[in-house]
């Protein structure tokens, strides 16, 4: 697979942050202008401005609460959900605002990975095909063909092939995990979300999903929240960093990590507080 | 050591009482099991009835020693199916709304609405019946309708009773499902009855089965509502929905006041109870294999 190797041929290596992509001077995915969000009376969200650069791959990060998760709920408006929920500002994607937008129209364009691998209690192939499904109806070569490229794109194809109508609950949980990023392929997103997509899983299937996100990235955009710093300085090209709702500072990856701005960035990164 | 006694003697005591207890369980069970059996085989064993044409005859004439329990075996079935045929839609629909709509409304009010109705003793449910449900089949379908007792009545009447079982179950198990799942699913862009539909309901199906079942063996075995607007004949055969019926339990009750003990009568009506027993074992069995099935097609 051609995307295997311009993933490989990144050479991403740990901190050193060689391989990351230019992320100055390419089209947005997404941009966030003066946002702010409300739980109630709580502010999880002040005065948020920045750009989620279109395929390549940013990393949110910060210490728990400093709303990242909370921002990357709001781009697929799963905050919807959340009762007493309130938002000022405008999110737009692909130019046009979201709030604007049909949310489950916006949901097929942007995917989300979550936290704990949720496959759903079905098989195999029916879980790839459960969102393709519910948009339009599928031929059977159609349905084939769907579940074949996106179980190799998660790179789970070689080792469900022969099973794809076992169940999925069957699987590990890092099999389980790149199941649902194929689910959330089989929508042809061009946005995958991941919020902390790694963190339930062992350091092997960890390494798996990190490639996943960098090979995904080439042809997808990617937002990854994740408490891991190495995670991010490994996988993404951008990185943002944020505290008590608010975005400190965002930059390329590479030097956010090496020279950071602000003194609260730098104390994060090095472990003064977390 | 000396002080380490009592907390000994405790311990046998304990281990006593609670064995004590389990072995009362067993033993009731037990007796309650072999005695039914005893007294209900003895209309094949001794009085020397044919147990298939027990089951397949279709009239029950006591004075004329005819005893064909199948209209009896139809009655319950006919009752037991239509109500939970009646009564699941509503309870599903009432279960979906609560849970995935308004599950403040589903806690505060309508739960307690509903856990009132299971503590109407059943005797209540009769008389509205007899004078709703039977008045209104009158009203309905005319002289078609007799005296307004028939199979439909007691389906009605049976339907408003499994009614609240079935929707605290079918509650219970749509709560049951992970929200990971719900989730999953609007995050793939689907809406809320398509999650709904295809997510909630296919996850919680065996407990929702376990539900239909639980209401169902709940209808066969109620009694004295059903005996009230159901006509009471277990003469022949019912030719319709409308046909005044009877069911298993009615006709055990109906027919104890009767039969003098030790009579062919009275143990035909012990294998009636027999047959109760049979279908409620096998009502149990389904739901233990429903639930392995559940457990295995969840991992």
């Amino acid at each position: 697979m051609d995307n295997t190797q311009q993933a490989s041929a990144r050479k991403v290596d740990g901190a050193a942050g060689e391989g990351h992509r230019a992320v100055t001077g390419v089209e947005s995915a997404i941009s966030v202008r003066d946002f702010n969000l409300w739980y109630g009376d709580f502010q999880a969200l002040k005065r948020i401005n920045l750009e989620i650069p279109k395929n390549r791959a940013t990393a949110f990060i910060g210490p728990s609460g400093c709303g990242k998760s909370t921002l990357l709920r709001t781009f697929n408006r799963m905050c919807d959900f959340v009762e007493s929920v309130r938002t000022e500002g405008t999110i737009e994607f692909d130019g046009k605002d979201i709030f604007k937008m049909d949310a489950n129209e916006l949901r097929v364009y942007v995917g989300m990975v979550f936290q704990h691998p949720n496959p759903f209690p079905m098989s195999i192939r029916e879980n790839i095909l459960y969102g393709p499904k519910r948009i339009g109806k599928l031929s059977k070569s159609e349905a084939d063909e769907i579940v074949e490229r996106c179980l190799k794109r998660a790179a789970l194809w070689e080792e469900v092939k022969d099973k794809l109508d076992h169940s999925g609950l069957g699987l590990s949980g890092g099999q389980q995990q790149r199941l649902c990023i194929a689910r959330a392929l089989a929508t042809d997103p061009s946005v995958l979300l991941m919020d902390e997509p790694t963190s339930a899983l062992d350091p092997i299937s960890t390494g798996m999903v990190e490639e996943l996100m960098q090979e995904l990235s080439v042809d997808h955009t990617v937002v990854v929240v994740t408490h891991n710093m190495q995670q991010a300085a490994r996988v993404a090209d951008k990185t943002a960093f944020y505290y008590l709702g608010e975005l400190v500072e965002a930059g390329p990856t590479k030097e956010l990590f090496a020279s950071p701005k602000e003194q609260l960035t730098h104390d994060y990164l090095t472990g003064r507080f977390s | 050591m000396a002080k380490l006694m009592p907390k000994r003697r405790l311990e046998n005591i304990g281990l006593g009482i609670t064995g004590a207890c389990v072995a009362l369980v067993a033993i009731v069970v037990i007796a309650l099991i072999f005695m039914v059996a005893q007294q209900g085989l003895t209309t094949f064993f001794v009085d020397g009835l044919d147990p298939i044409e027990f089951l397949t005859g279709q009239h029950w004439i006591p004075e004329q020693d005819t005893y064909g329990a199948l209209p009896m075996i139809v009655g319950s079935f006919a009752v037991t199916l239509l109500s939970t045929l009646f009564a699941l839609p509503i309870a599903i629909g009432s279960a979906m709304f609560v849970v995935e709509v308004a599950p403040g409304f589903g806690r505060r009010v309508f739960q307690p609405f509903i856990e009132l109705l299971v503590g109407i003793p059943s005797v209540v449910y009769g008389v509205l019946g007899l004078y709703i449900v039977n008045t209104a089949m009158r009203g309905i379908f005319g002289d078609a309708a007799g005296t307004g007792a028939g199979i439909l009545s007691g389906a009605i009447v049976l339907a408003v009773m499994i009614l609240p079982t079935i929707t605290t179950l079918s509650i219970d198990a749509l709560r049951a499902v992970p929200n990971e799942y719900r989730e999953g699913s609007y995050a793939l862009g689907c809406t809320r009855w398509q999650t709904v539909w295809h997510v909630v309901l296919k996850s919680a199906l065996p407990s929702l089965m376990t539900a239909v079942i639980l209401g169902m063996t709940r209808a066969f075995g109620e009694t004295l509502a059903v005996q009230m607007v159901i006509g009471g004949v277990e003469r022949s055969m019912p030719s319709g929905l409308l046909d005044p019926a009877s069911t298993l339990t009615a006709a055990l009750t109906a027919g104890l006041s009767n039969a003098t003990s030790g009579s062919v009568y009275y143990h035909a009506l012990w294998s009636l109870g027999l047959l109760l027993l049979a279908m409620s074992l096998i009502f149990i069995l389904i739901i233990h294999v429903i639930a392995k099935r559940g457990a295995k097609a969840h991992g």
